[in-house]
């Protein structure tokens, strides 16, 4: 390329300043391109039997590079999570103190800490103590561990929340299309029932359109402070923005402070292409 | 090689030997430029100065003025006045001398590469300095510790995503830099130097890169500290060894945790060092230019303040700009998903695969049947960088005569292969070279090491026979 320029350049300088610009963006979309193929293609390729179901996109408040979470969905999220996930699954990262950024005081904060229950050593005997919780500590776990959940559940270990819409595949469309799509329960004739061969539940967005958790949501599973009807797929909906929240609480801050400081930063730019412009006004090219 | 003294001389010529001619400071904004700079401005002789203009021995004996006075002024006070005195017109004549180096007026976009990557560095220092005083190095607290970082540790999230983000783009920067060199033939006589350091600072970020990679030991943490620990292992008869001395132990745990972090924390240090070495050979050598000879004639020449500190400044609010939207908007572009689930060593991920920047040499290790010999030519991959200057052995001068036997687009070809070979990696090395992608790897290892073993000595060879004739 140097030779080429350079020979170029004895000829006509001028002809070849846009090269280096050129083959800059030729890159970039190069690399832009090759990474929608390989995305496309990935998806494109063909599904094993068995593969979950795609779900359909929803529309999330907080999509898109402008979104903001619904904070009041939040808050129901986590009357929904509370009351009806918490019984089996964790979110062992998250500590009650983290909560209050879904809009609460810290007078609030505290009084739901209190509502929890946590381990507080052992008693002389020996069995295990518990205390209200505050807002330092992190949400207790259903199981002690691992093993625990699996004897509990049939062998299945219920996953860990904290960063479930991020680390999920499909991510919050899949965990509600999940959590609403559950088959219809066949009536249970007697040869049917004989013949179950499958363990779990019937859901065409798990994997192997089987999964081991039962349909956790049904009307009226919650109460709702803010007097919105608990029907189950508003719940889905709330408890998804809720979990979505939880997987990334900051996003919101991090948006929010991208759109300051590009603003800022295209304002910088135009004054220091004029001060450029006006250092370099006088060079002879 | 005939062709070398001229060049040095050359070279003697446009070195700013004198530097009380030039006070690049003084450019009054209604476009009159005092003294100094005004010859290179103009394009007319240097002899030719502006009346009215203080002289050379007037500027050179000036008090000391601006910051650096400042640090220096209590030894003044403490009674060494004369050794204070000198220090001081050290740090300023220092701080002039890099104020006025001289640039070539024709440098484009590419070259404000390298400020943008100084901005970057400083900001993957501050910024991990900061992390570490939260991140704690152990197999079963270190997932956590990130965790608290960005959940509850105040900005500690904005802290993470700009460290996240920087690593991605330190690297693509790192690799335009590197291509730049090689467009332009920036590693040519006198800049060999130049450019082993460059490789070398190279090597460095990869490594600091693969090693805060493993540090918040996710998934992908853990398993590409295993794919490198089994890379490692093997080299034969040192293999195993390396192995136990690289993880710790048999597998990857909290020692090789202790290891990453040691070695990302120094290496980031040694990195510091080894830019301001880049530049003080900068300073010595001189910069190239795209148009070549013709560039680095003194009299085209700018110096580096105001002219070129306000294009790099411009630059760097640019790529600011541009890491803003993707940190804030688009962060699904740097971030793994899979390494938001803690390590677990009993369940390999259905992906290896590393961050982008190693996909093209992760192709090319998996491209080859034998493991010491993938590990060898995607090694080789970055090492061959070493050689560019004894691989193309001509230099400016012969290449600015030659007119090629009409095959002057052949450069423009081979680069283009040689970008398509590194991209083409990449992809491969992302779908583990399986089916089809096996062949593309191949072809794309293959199209690499042709542009440097291939093309380079071939085309000095047909430059210098021309130069010859």
């Amino acid at each position: 390329m140097s030779f080429a320029v350079r020979s170029l350049a004895a000829g006509r300088r001028g002809s070849v300043r846009w090269l280096p610009q050129v083959v800059a963006g030729v890159l970039v979309c190069s690399f832009v391109l090759a990474g929608q193929g390989a995305l496309t293609a990935s998806a494109q390729a063909a599904p094993p039997s068995g593969a979950p179901a795609h779900a359909p996109a929803q529309n999330w408040s907080f999509n898109g590079p402008l979104g903001h979470f619904d904070l009041g969905a939040v808050q129901r999220g986590y009357a929904v999570f509370a009351g009806v996930c918490a019984s089996c699954h964790s979110l062992t990262q998250v500590h009650f103190s983290d909560l209050g950024d879904m809009g609460l005081t810290p007078e609030q904060v505290t009084a739901l800490a209190a509502s929890w229950q946590v381990a507080a050593g052992r008693d002389a005997e020996g069995h295990l103590k518990h205390r209200k919780a505050t807002p330092d500590d992190a949400l207790p776990r259903p199981y002690a561990d691992p093993d625990a959940a699996r004897a509990a559940n049939r062998g299945a270990v219920p996953p860990d929340l904290s960063r479930i819409t991020q680390v999920y595949p499909g991510g919050p469309d899949r965990v509600y299309a999940l959590l609403t799509g559950y088959a219809p329960v066949k009536p249970p004739t007697a040869e049917a029932g004989a013949a179950q061969p499958e363990a779990g539940f019937a859901n065409p967005y798990a994997i192997g359109h089987r999964t081991a958790m039962p349909p956790p949501l049904r009307d009226h599973a919650v109460m709702y402070a803010d007097g919105t009807q608990p029907i189950a797929q508003q719940e889905a909906r709330d408890v998804t923005t809720f979990l979505a929240w939880i997987s990334n609480p900051h996003a919101d801050d991090k948006r929010r402070l991208g759109v300051g400081v590009g603003l800022y930063l295209c304002f910088l730019a135009c004054l220091l292409v004029i001060l450029k412009r006006r250092i370099w006004s006088h060079v002879a090219k | 090689m005939e062709a070398h003294p001229r060049l040095l001389k050359a070279l003697e010529v446009r070195l700013p030997d004198d530097h009380c001619k030039i006070m690049p400071f003084i450019v009054k904004h209604d476009n009159t430029v005092l003294c100094g700079v005004r010859d290179a401005v103009s394009g007319r002789g240097e002899g030719e100065r502006m009346a009215g203009t203080p002289s050379c021995q007037d500027q050179a004996y000036q008090p000391p003025a601006g910051p650096v006075s400042v640090e220096t002024a209590p030894e003044a006070s403490a009674g060494s006045t004369a050794g204070g005195a000198t220090r001081t017109h050290t740090a300023s004549a220092f701080v002039r001398d890099y104020m006025a180096f001289l640039l070539p007026r024709d440098l484009n976009l590419l070259w404000t590469i390298g400020a943008m990557l100084v901005a970057v560095l400083a900001l993957m220092l501050l910024s991990g300095l900061t992390l570490a005083l939260t991140y704690t190095p152990d197999a079963s607290l270190a997932f956590t510790s990130v965790e608290t970082l960005e959940r509850r540790v105040p900005f500690g999230w904005l802290l993470r995503s700009m460290h996240m983000t920087g690593a991605t783009f330190f690297m693509a920067a790192l690799y335009l830099h590197v291509f730049r060199g090689l467009c332009y033939g920036s590693y040519r006589a006198p800049r060999q130097g130049l450019w082993g350091v460059g490789t070398v600072l190279l090597m460095m970020v990869m490594i600091t890169a693969f090693a805060g990679y493993v540090l918040p030991w996710g998934q992908m943490s853990y398993w590409g500290a295993d794919v490198a620990g089994k890379a490692v292992g093997a080299i034969p008869l040192v293999g195993n060894a390396l192995e136990r001395v690289f993880l710790g132990g048999d597998a990857p745990g909290t020692a090789t945790l202790h290891r990453m972090f040691v070695l990302h924390f120094t290496l980031a240090f040694s990195i510091v060092g080894m830019v301001i070495l880049h530049v003080a050979v900068l300073h010595a050598r001189g910069s190239t230019s795209p148009s070549g000879a013709v560039g680095q004639n003194r009299a085209r020449m700018l110096p580096f303040h105001p002219y070129f500190t306000v294009k790099d400044g411009l630059g760097v609010v640019l790529l600011a700009l541009l890491f803003t939207l993707v940190m804030c908007f688009w962060p699904g572009l740097v971030t793994e998903v899979e390494n938001y689930r803690p390590a677990n060593p009993l369940h390999t991920p259905a992906d290896i695969e590393p961050e982008w920047y190693f996909l093209p040499f992760y192709g090319m290790l998996q491209a080859v049947p034998s493991k010491f010999f993938g590990l060898l030519v995607s090694g080789g991959a970055v090492a061959i960088l070493l050689f560019v200057p004894w691989l193309d052995r001509g230099n400016s001068a012969t290449f600015a005569a030659g007119r090629w036997g009409g095959l002057c687009w052949l450069p423009r070809v081979a680069l283009t292969v040689l970008v398509c070979s590194f991209v083409l990696a990449g992809l491969a090395g992302r779908h583990h070279v399986q089916g089809v992608w096996l062949l593309v790897g191949r072809l794309a290892t293959l199209g690499y090491y042709l542009y440097f073993l291939g093309f380079l000595p071939f085309y000095s060879r047909l430059a210098h026979k021309e130069a010859r004739s």
